[in-house]
């Protein structure tokens, strides 16, 4: 068969770049809904029109995301059956049940509330119109945390039995599936780096218009909250992503010396971590790099003198216990994707606490830099995110549920190449299309500005709204 | 009660869930070449559908996730076997929703024409394929022993499912243009019923012939009542809409799909997806679903939260159940 036509290879790729593209909106919903929320909440409490002149503005930019995250989301999920049936066929009736809590529980909540919130304005009482944003909030967070569930019985597979009659795996415990140690830990460390996200997006966009010295009044705020949301979030990230770290040590080892690109056994000092390697990372063509002894060791096992499992020795441990075959992930995938991950996360850090510092007490920036680096923020937060998810998905390979099924054996066996290749070029296209109008439209908004402070009205004191429509 | 039944019958309200309520949604993209007449009836139209349009989507969503927890074997051979129709649903989708996100967003009204068309495309795709796969089902696909659908594409565009299709389309179409009726005020209003009677008659035609072959060449004794019924609500409704009682044909026409989709669905049981070439490879309520304990574990969470669901879903519905005139586009601001 032509290598181009590998159904294997196609359905990777599309499964691949969607996921990575609908990856790009979850972020902003879950983000921005808690930024709205916030934002609406103080303008409930304070009634100071520069908070409603933010909730309105970032609750565009919020609005312009929704109909994608909605309608990339319902491609995911169908994907499982048309393109990885024998992995639905194998896993369903222990991953399908987080997935029908996430669309029965979260999406119903989230995708209801929205609509209550955007057309919302002038029908409902101030403090119930409120309750709808935050009601968004807890569904898309919720939702998150099944779609995690669901995510780590892939890396960590728990709470099931094998039934051989039929050939799958059979859930035992629904409480141990939703409360699997990687779903624990993997749940706090994407919700705070979706924060992360969010806030990237905040300071880039005050950055933006700070810059050219413009809506002061309410940009001034929006950098601050943005540069607190972000240490906040990221110190938090950071700390969940360390448990997580030991968590994916214990269920996938393989994982973490991929990370590392170990490819033996070591121990304390010899277990160290590598900034940055010249050459290839493959333990034989080092020419250059700078390494951080005993760090390896305390990532790993939160000791000095822990051992950190090789790749050969796991390899060779995983021939002896699945059979001969290849239990390697792409190497060069993981421990860039891994470090590029690290070192955005610690960066934006960095450009927070440094940005909290500069703008003290209502000082601004004279140095042109200081802003272009803080308008990066935005992508270079979501980039961060798309390498994490590259790289936990990247080294699970080549396993699609670690240990139990390897992915070459969950695609679906009655779909062709050229099928899935229409399917990939079609979602290309598609995707890419999409991808400049939505990226213009939110320029221009972002580039707009909020609005003048709403009209008070003389008599009653009330705000008024401007009625949504389409 | 056996739970693969119970869940047999859940799935089959959820699409009834689906196809009422996105089936209007559908029914109101299609109408924009009809009942809109410039931007502001065209503003008017979306509007009816603005809030509550994702909502309604969702349900697809949720049928969806259930099929895959319920009854895995129906989700994987359904999903897989029907790849190029889904696909071309899912762009459909992605198209309609986006359009009605984006549409808005710019004057021109070179833009705007451009998601006016990518809304009527995109509604009326969907209308029609889900129909086409859903006969497919009924009438019985080639599945080999592993459940996996070995026909090709040009085995589903059959007369009967094409038929199926068009009853779709036609159906939601109706619905759609009820719903306008109901949901404004002023001459779209009226415009919106005339063509409800219009398209009802054809309708009444198609859904007719649809529901006969299905009774004759697939139906069992419930099965061929349903069909009935649905055959009775559709005519009253057609009845109800020509005497202007705008709410009452909207009522009927949703009770009028809910009973088709019922229709299709015993004509099926117990099977789930029959397979036409060889009957032992047919997938059924018994060997397509999940074990009893997690059919046992979703049964306790859907109980619980379906209520709950349709009662916030209700009161979106109560919210925003103010009729839309001219008027209240032209005064809005984006």
């Amino acid at each position: 068969m032509n290598e181009w036509l590998d159904p294997l290879l196609l359905s990777r790729w599309q499964f691949g770049l969607t996921t990575m593209y609908h990856f790009i909106f979850v972020p902003l919903t879950i983000g921005m809904a808690l930024t709205v929320a916030i934002f609406q909440s103080a303008w409930v409490r304070t009634d100071k029109a520069k908070y409603l002149q933010l909730t309105h503005f970032f609750g565009k930019i919020f609005l312009i995301n929704v109909a994608m995250g909605v309608v990339t989301g319902i491609v995911q999920e169908f994907q499982f059956g048309m393109n990885w049936s024998d992995y639905s066929r194998f896993v369903g009736d222990v991953f399908g049940a987080p997935l029908a809590f996430e669309g029965i529980v979260a999406f119903f909540l989230e995708a209801t509330f929205i609509g209550l919130w955007i057309f919302g304005w002038d029908k409902l009482p101030k403090k119930i119109h409120l309750g709808t944003i935050w009601m968004t909030v807890v569904g898309s967070i919720a939702s998150a945390y099944f779609i995690l569930a669901a995510n780590a019985f892939m890396q960590n597979p728990i709470a099931y039995t094998i039934n051989e009659e039929k050939g799958r795996a059979e859930l035992t415990s629904i409480w141990e599936l939703l409360t699997n140690p990687i779903a624990i830990a993997a749940f706090p460390h994407t919700i705070f780096a979706c924060f992360m996200v969010s806030a990237g997006l905040i300071i880039s966009v005050a950055a933006w218009h700070l810059y050219r010295n413009q809506h002061l009044e309410t940009m001034r705020p929006a950098l601050k909250f943005g540069l607190w949301m972000m240490v906040i979030a990221g110190v938090l990230t950071t700390l969940a992503g360390d448990q997580l770290g030991l968590a994916m040590v214990d269920a996938q080892p393989m994982k973490m010396a991929a990370a590392e690109a170990l490819y033996h056994t070591a121990t304390g000092a010899n277990a160290s971590f590598s900034v940055f390697t010249l050459g290839t990372p493959d333990g034989v063509h080092e020419l250059f790099s700078v390494r951080i002894p005993y760090l390896l060791s305390f990532l790993s096992t939160h000791t000095f003198d822990g051992t950190v499992e090789g790749i050969n020795n796991l390899q060779a441990q995983y021939v002896t216990l699945y059979g001969p075959g290849d239990y390697t992930p792409t190497i060069w995938i993981t421990y860039w994707a891994f470090r590029w991950m690290i070192g955005l996360g610690l960066a934006h850090m960095l450009v927070a606490v440094v940005g909290l510092w500069l703008t003290r007490g209502g000082r601004s920036p004279k140095r042109t830099w200081v802003w272009k680096v803080a308008i990066l923020s935005f992508p270079m937060s979501l980039l961060a995110m798309s390498v994490g998810w590259v790289f936990t998905e990247m080294g699970r390979q080549p396993w699609l549920v670690f240990g139990l099924m390897r992915t070459a054996d969950g695609i679906s066996p009655g779909v062709t190449g050229v099928e899935i290749l229409i399917s990939l070029i079609v979602f290309s296209v598609l995707y890419g299309i999409l991808a400049v109008v939505e990226f213009k439209l939110i320029l221009k908004a972002v580039q707009k500005g909020p609005d003048d402070a709403p009209v008070q009205d003389a008599e009653s004191g009330a705000h008024q709204h401007a009625v949504t429509v389409y | 009660m056996d739970l693969t039944i119970l869940w047999f019958w859940i799935i089959a309200f959820m699409f009834i869930g689906y196809f009422v309520l996105d089936g209007f949604d559908f029914g109101v993209g299609m109408s924009l070449p009809f009942l809109g007449k410039d931007d502001t009836d065209r503003r008017v139209l979306i509007n009816t559908i603005g809030p509550v349009w994702d909502l309604n989507e969702t349900w697809v969503i949720v049928a969806g996730a259930s099929l895959f927890a319920a009854f895995p074997e129906w989700y994987a051979t359904m999903f897989s076997g029907f790849y190029l129709p889904l696909l071309l649903i899912l762009v459909a989708l992605i198209l309609r929703g986006v359009s009605f996100e984006y549409r808005h967003q710019r004057p021109e009204s070179s833009w705007k024409k451009w998601f006016d068309g990518l809304i009527i495309v995109g509604s009326a795709v969907p209308a029609f394929l889900w129909g086409v796969a859903f006969a497919n089902i009924v009438r019985g696909v080639k599945l080999n022993a592993n459940h996996d659908y070995i026909g090709t594409l040009f085995d589903l565009l059959n007369p009967y499912a094409l038929l199926g299709g068009i009853t779709t389309l036609l159906l939601f179409f109706v619905h759609g243009v009820v719903f306008v009726s109901l949901k404004t005020e002023g001459d779209i209003r009226l415009r919106a019923r005339k063509l409800a009677t219009k398209a009802g008659i054809v309708a009444i035609l198609a859904a007719a012939t649809f529901l006969t072959w299905t009774t004759l060449a697939y139906g069992t004794v419930a099965s061929a009542l349903l069909a009935a019924l649905a055959a009775a609500l559709l005519i009253a409704s057609f009845l109800a809409n020509l005497r202007g009682a705008e709410r009452l044909a909207f009522a009927l026409m949703a009770g009028t799909i809910g009973l088709v989709v019922l229709t299709l669905f015993s004509s099926l049981f117990p099977e789930v997806m029959p397979a036409s070439n060889n009957p032992a490879n047919s997938l059924t309520i018994a060997n397509a679903s999940s074990s009893t304990y997690t059919l046992g574990v979703i049964s306790w969470t859907a109980l619980i939260a379906m209520p709950v669901i349709l009662l916030y879903q209700g009161w979106t519905y109560w919210v925003f159940r103010k009729r839309i005139g001219r008027a209240h586009v032209d005064l809005a601001v984006h």
